[in-house]
């Protein structure tokens, strides 16, 4: 009787045992999967790092070397001495930082007259806005191009900056958010012989500040990365943003990888500090425009 | 009074709608009417535009290269689409658990969504050179050799896919852990009464219950990906011998290299047109499931 009871417990130790040794085995697993994972999607910025470092000579051995011999960053001083990636650098600072301003106030002021006036034919105005969110980019370049050519902006900062300004996205993202604040609070505003003006800057914005940081950061982004529009409109170098400095980087040493790598980090660093900091934004960013460029 | 209110009213409209809506009247609204002009028009941006009525459409039928950058860019989606849906899906099953480092992770998957196409696409023409790259390295242990990546017709189409899926695994996977995390605990947990394996969890709550949010991922990518440039313009122009020259590669190239500004606005209308319907199956689609 008693034998019995002890072989049972023992026995469903063992199934214990059994079920937490596969689920050990189970979680391993996982971390295997998703570490390999991680190697995948690191191991090329690590390559973009440890190419930069080495000399051209080093950059051309089979097989490769994870970790360069001799480590310099000559390349870093080549990229920005003999060519002006530092300048490049500061165009695309300053594209990416007007355009990302110039659009949360030019959004926001409209997503406010939409979200709380009352005009003649607001709201069919605001379908022709979200019908035009779905005309690919490369139907209007065209006449964009063409526009610019005639307003004498070809090779210019404006031709940059201005025609990104406007974003539909934006409104619409910035509409919806000023849709979803309480109207009390600007109505005991009002009474108190508030205007527009001051319900707008010291009630509405403050409180979308999320949505005001997730616009921000995807325009930022987005122009930080811009490479189509830039191609077209400049062709004097010295307006050129960091991504069309890297297919000139590329036009000028095809071979020389450890200075093209040099150049990509350049270009890369920045966005990856802002992303780190921010990440929150940028995949909410990311998830509420479903989509990319 | 009233009058003064509504002149007063019409003053505030004007101050926070018109510098919005004179840009976008001026950048989006009239260059996308205009786009519809020119492409019944012959103009190279120089001589006097020419009405040609549809001529340009006509042509195109008709156009080897405009239907093999059409099968081209089918070509990208068949070989992308399935890969960056089930890569993204999979990145986001594993990482909606409770983890050590989830943090960590998700940051690393995500990473290459931040980074530019051209910076990815430069690393990524490295990663396969021919002779010292890192992808034929690895290939070498398993007895491949020599592999001509970008250089070779029929591997070229191959190195751009690869490229792509690794850029985007991060955007569809934060697409879809925002879908799992709409799908109630109670499901699991009536499904754990019952004894349900992981398995069938998956096949009967999880893939089920996740419909609306992969149709909208796959629209999303379809669309993005018929839009395919960056990487291309930067890995092969379109080459080697027109392997890889997608829609808008030859968009790009006619407009702004052949300067025949009609016939490209002519092939973007047709982009329009295919991304124009495809958005029209998702409104009806979404409309049903919003029911």
């Amino acid at each position: 009787m008693e034998m019995n009871t002890v072989t049972k417990r023992s026995t469903v130790l063992q199934k214990d045992y059994q079920l937490t040794s596969l689920r050990i085995f189970k979680k391993g697993l996982l971390y295997i999967v998703l570490i390999l994972g991680a190697i995948a999607m690191l191991l090329p910025f690590l390559w973009m790092i440890s190419t930069s470092l080495k000399n051209q000579g080093a950059t051309m051995v089979f097989p490769p070397q994870f970790i360069p011999d001799h480590a310099t960053f000559q390349n870093y001083k080549d990229v920005t001495g003999a060519f002006p990636m530092l300048h490049f650098l500061g165009n695309s600072l300053l594209v990416a930082v007007l355009t990302t301003l110039g659009q949360l106030l030019l959004c926001s002021m409209a997503a406010y007259a939409f979200a709380r006036m009352q005009f003649w034919g607001r709201d069919k105005l605001f379908l022709l806005y979200l019908a035009t969110m779905m005309v690919p980019a490369q139907v209007t370049m065209i006449p964009q191009f063409i526009l610019m050519k005639n307003f004498g902006w070809l090779d210019t900062y404006q031709a940059l900056i201005v025609p990104g300004l406007f974003s539909v996205f934006g409104t619409f993202l910035l509409r919806q958010a000023f849709l979803s604040i309480p109207k009390e609070l600007e109505e005991a505003a009002f009474m108190d012989g508030a205007n527009h003006f001051s319900i707008f800057w010291r009630v509405i914005m403050p409180l979308s500040k999320p949505t005001l940081a997730t616009l921000g950061i995807f325009s930022f982004m987005q122009s930080w990365n811009n490479y189509l529009w830039p191609l077209i409109v400049i062709n004097d170098k010295s307006f050129a943003t960091l991504p069309l400095g890297l297919s000139l980087l590329q036009g000028r040493w095809e071979t020389n990888w450890n200075m093209m790598m040099a150049g990509v980090v350049i270009s890369v660093l920045p966005i990856l500090a802002v992303y780190l900091f921010a990440q929150k934004y940028f995949i909410q960013g990311m998830t509420m425009s479903g989509m990319k460029e | 009074m009233v009058g003064m209110t509504k002149k007063k009213t019409a003053f505030w409209v004007a101050v926070f709608l018109l510098p919005n809506l004179i840009g976008f009247l001026t950048f989006i609204v009239f260059p996308l009417l205009s786009s519809l002009a020119i492409s019944f028009t012959n103009w190279d941006l120089i001589s006097t535009m020419e009405f040609v009525g549809i001529d340009n459409y006509k042509h195109l039928i008709a156009d080897k290269e405009f239907w093999a950058a059409f099968t081209h860019t089918i070509t990208f989606i068949i070989g992308y689409l399935p890969l960056v849906m089930i890569f993204g899906l999979a990145c986001a099953l594993l990482l909606n658990r409770k983890l050590k480092l989830r943090a960590f992770f998700r940051a690393a998957y995500f990473l290459p969504v931040v980074t530019s196409w051209v910076a990815v696409s430069l690393v990524w023409k490295w990663l396969f050179n021919p002779s010292y790259g890192l992808i034929n390295y690895f290939l070498s242990f398993v007895g491949i050799e020599g592999l001509n990546w970008l250089q070779d017709e029929s591997l070229a189409m191959p190195a751009i896919i690869i490229t792509s899926v690794w850029k985007d695994i991060g955007f569809v996977m934060v697409l879809f852990l925002g879908g799992l995390q709409n799908i109630s605990t109670s499901y699991y947990e009536a499904a754990d009464i019952d004894g349900a394996n992981s398995w069938k969890k998956f096949w009967n709550i999880t893939l089920p219950l996740l419909t609306p949010t992969t149709f909208f991922v796959t629209i999303i990518s379809l669309i993005n990906s018929f839009q395919v440039f960056d990487q291309v313009m930067i890995m092969t122009e379109g080459g080697p011998g027109g392997a890889t020259n997608v829609l808008v590669q030859n968009i790009y190239n006619h407009a702004f290299r052949y300067f025949e500004m009609g016939y490209a606005s002519a092939m973007s209308w047709i982009l329009f047109i295919v991304i124009f319907v495809i958005t029209l199956i998702q409104m009806k689609m979404q409309k049903r499931w919003a029911d």
